[in-house]
């Protein structure tokens, strides 16, 4: 594995992150030999294995202790009350009711 | 530091019930403590003197008017600062949240107030709950009440450090990787991670959500016990709580400790262990067999892969998480002339270095063409990982490991190097990455009187077995193995 100088001003900037050059220099030593390391992970053979997209497992599935597993809930899709939009606002940085307010996004 | 703390869930109740003491009187005694003591450690980044002495004065009131107490009445409990918390700032240890001020509280806090506790304020941690030594909180590092010269571990090192310092009854930590565990160990407390699904994990701000879990650090097993059954149970705001049914955790904790199979995997007790943990731990599976356990050796073979697996997993998905905070809804803003000018200063003013790089990582092995290099190979071997533990629970009860490869090292010995940082969760990731339940018990001290930890795993949702393990070990003298 090689990380290079741009491969961290892209990930930077996918990041929004206005890194430093000195903050380029020591994340590209840093990040290339976390990665070298993460490498080992090529000694294995996955490609007969499913990948995990589920951290419990499901119900009736072949686990050590099936009495104790449970699905997890699907609740009723319904409306409720959500009456925070002051509480919210009052956190923001620059708000003028009922919007947050940023730089001009859209040039006419 | 004089650790020594009186105060459990059970010494506060009787001295409420025989009216020794007042809800008021108690958590006035806890503050003037703080005050003392906290500066030395740097424990707490916020109090909540206000909420706590309303929540004390409702205690007084309830058993001034002969009411049954309940479960928590007038127990003090100090909250990870990554859990919502009404009118009181949470910082996640950041300075991008420097100024917040949730407007709602996380189901878990919640909860606890509902059964009596009284909330005293938010504990120091790493930034994003993203370390192992407290060193990445932008307000500075923990110091171990137990050597002040050392780190508490982290990222829940205030929680652990008010925990053993008698600052707190209890405390809750959040544990991604084995930010309860590791630092309980550290501190020498006892300190569970619940199975992924049984607390809710509403209000507690995301670092990594197929990972991140609430617990508690106590003084004694029963009280983790007492406070997981305040805690756990399906929470609608929560789409991954689960609705088992919720037991009495400390009842069953005291049940007598059946003739169970212990495994002892090799792999954790491999080349970075250190000599004499290796030797505290043996200790304390002598004391299990002794206690009428049978150890079984055990392999995992996927171990080995477990640290490299969790910084794909859990770097990949606070990369996302942590894409809102961008200076628009709350928190810190740094001003620019466009929109993305805006973000990028912020972002870059606003995080520490350690989450800048877990960013980059995650944003790395997310982005096109690495997507099946890292993250989708690493979802693979975090299934081969949660595999080793279902072969090896369908042969043991449980599994006893070292919690950390070492004890408590010094403040600033490792924070020039990030990967041998990582390491110090080598052992704890496991049952991260598998969603399974275990618990940090102190399994005696090094010549240098610094503690250790014995950490139990269970199946899925088996929280009482490895709570009634830990407690006969506790009561059998564990902690002076």
């Amino acid at each position: 594995m090689k990380i290079t100088r741009d491969d961290v001003l892209r990930v930077a900037q996918l990041a929004h992150l206005d890194l430093s050059p000195d903050e380029i220099e020591m994340y590209r030593g840093q990040l290339d030999e976390i990665l070298t390391y993460i490498g080992k992970l090529e000694q294995l053979d996955v490609s007969n294995v499913e990948p995990m997209s589920q951290v419990l497992p499901r119900a009736g599935s072949d686990i050590a202790n099936p009495s104790l597993q449970q699905d997890t809930e699907l609740r009723d899709d319904v409306v409720g009350p959500c009456n925070i939009a002051d509480a919210v606002l009052a956190q923001a940085p620059d708000a003028s009711k009922p919007f947050f307010r940023v730089p001009k996004v859209i040039e006419r | 530091m004089n650790l020594t703390s009186k105060w459990t869930i059970s010494t506060i109740r009787e001295a409420l019930v025989t009216k020794q003491m007042s809800s008021r009187e108690l958590t006035k005694d806890f503050y003037s403590r703080i005050e003392r003591e906290n500066p030395k450690l740097n424990a707490f980044l916020a109090l909540s003197p206000e909420r706590a002495y309303l929540q004390a004065d409702r205690v007084d009131a309830a058993i001034a008017r002969g009411e049954a107490l309940s479960p928590l009445a007038g127990v003090l409990i100090a909250i990870k600062d990554v859990l919502s918390s009404t009118g009181i700032p949470t910082t996640c240890g950041s300075k991008i949240l420097q100024n917040y001020t949730p407007p709602y509280d996380a189901t878990a806090v919640a909860r606890l107030e509902s059964a009596g506790a009284v909330i005293l304020g938010k504990t120091n941690c790493d930034e994003f709950a993203m370390g192992s030594s407290n060193e990445n909180s932008a307000y500075g590092p923990v110091r171990n009440p137990v050597a002040l010269n050392r780190v508490p571990g982290g990222s829940s090192g205030g929680s652990a450090a008010v925990v053993a310092a008698g600052l707190a009854v209890a405390a809750l930590g959040t544990d991604t990787g084995g930010s309860i565990r590791q630092p309980g160990a550290c501190c020498g407390i006892p300190a569970l991670m619940p199975t992924y699904g049984r607390v809710s994990r509403y209000g507690l701000i995301a670092f990594a959500s197929s990972l991140d879990r609430i617990g508690p650090l106590t003084t004694n097993v029963i009280d983790l016990a007492a406070i997981l059954s305040v805690m756990a149970g399906y929470d609608p705001n929560d789409a991954t709580s689960v609705s088992a049914s919720v037991p009495d955790y400390a009842s069953e904790a005291r049940m007598p400790l059946p003739a169970l199979r212990i495994g002892v995997p090799d792999e954790y007790f491999g080349d970075g262990l250190d000599p004499e943990v290796r030797s505290k731990i043996e200790a304390g599976i002598a004391l299990l067999e002794k206690l009428g356990c049978r150890r079984v050796p055990l392999r995992m073979p996927h171990t080995d892969y477990a640290i490299a697996t969790y910084y794909i997993v859990a770097t990949a998905e606070a990369s996302s998480n942590l894409a809102r905070y961008d200076g628009v809804r709350y928190g810190l803003r740094v001003p620019g002339a466009t929109l993305t000018e805006m973000y990028r200063k912020t972002r870059e003013q606003g995080f520490g270095p350690e989450v800048k790089r877990r960013i980059m990582l995650g944003t790395y092995a997310l982005s096109a063409g690495y997507y099946d290099a890292y993250y989708l190979r690493a979802q693979k071997v975090r299934a081969l990982i949660a595999r080793d533990f279902t072969e090896g629970f369908a042969k043991v009860d449980a599994i006893v490991t070292p919690t950390a490869p070492t004890p408590a090292f010094k403040l600033g010995e490792r924070t020039a190097d990030p990967l041998q940082m990582y390491l110090a969760d080598i052992y704890t990731v496991t049952g991260s990455l598998a969603g399974i339940p275990g618990i940090s018990v102190p399994c005696g001290k090094t010549k240098a009187n610094l503690p250790v930890g014995l950490q139990i795993f269970a199946p899925h949702f088996a929280e009482s077995r490895i709570l009634q393990i830990a407690h006969s070990f506790e009561a059998a003298g564990g902690s002076s193995v």
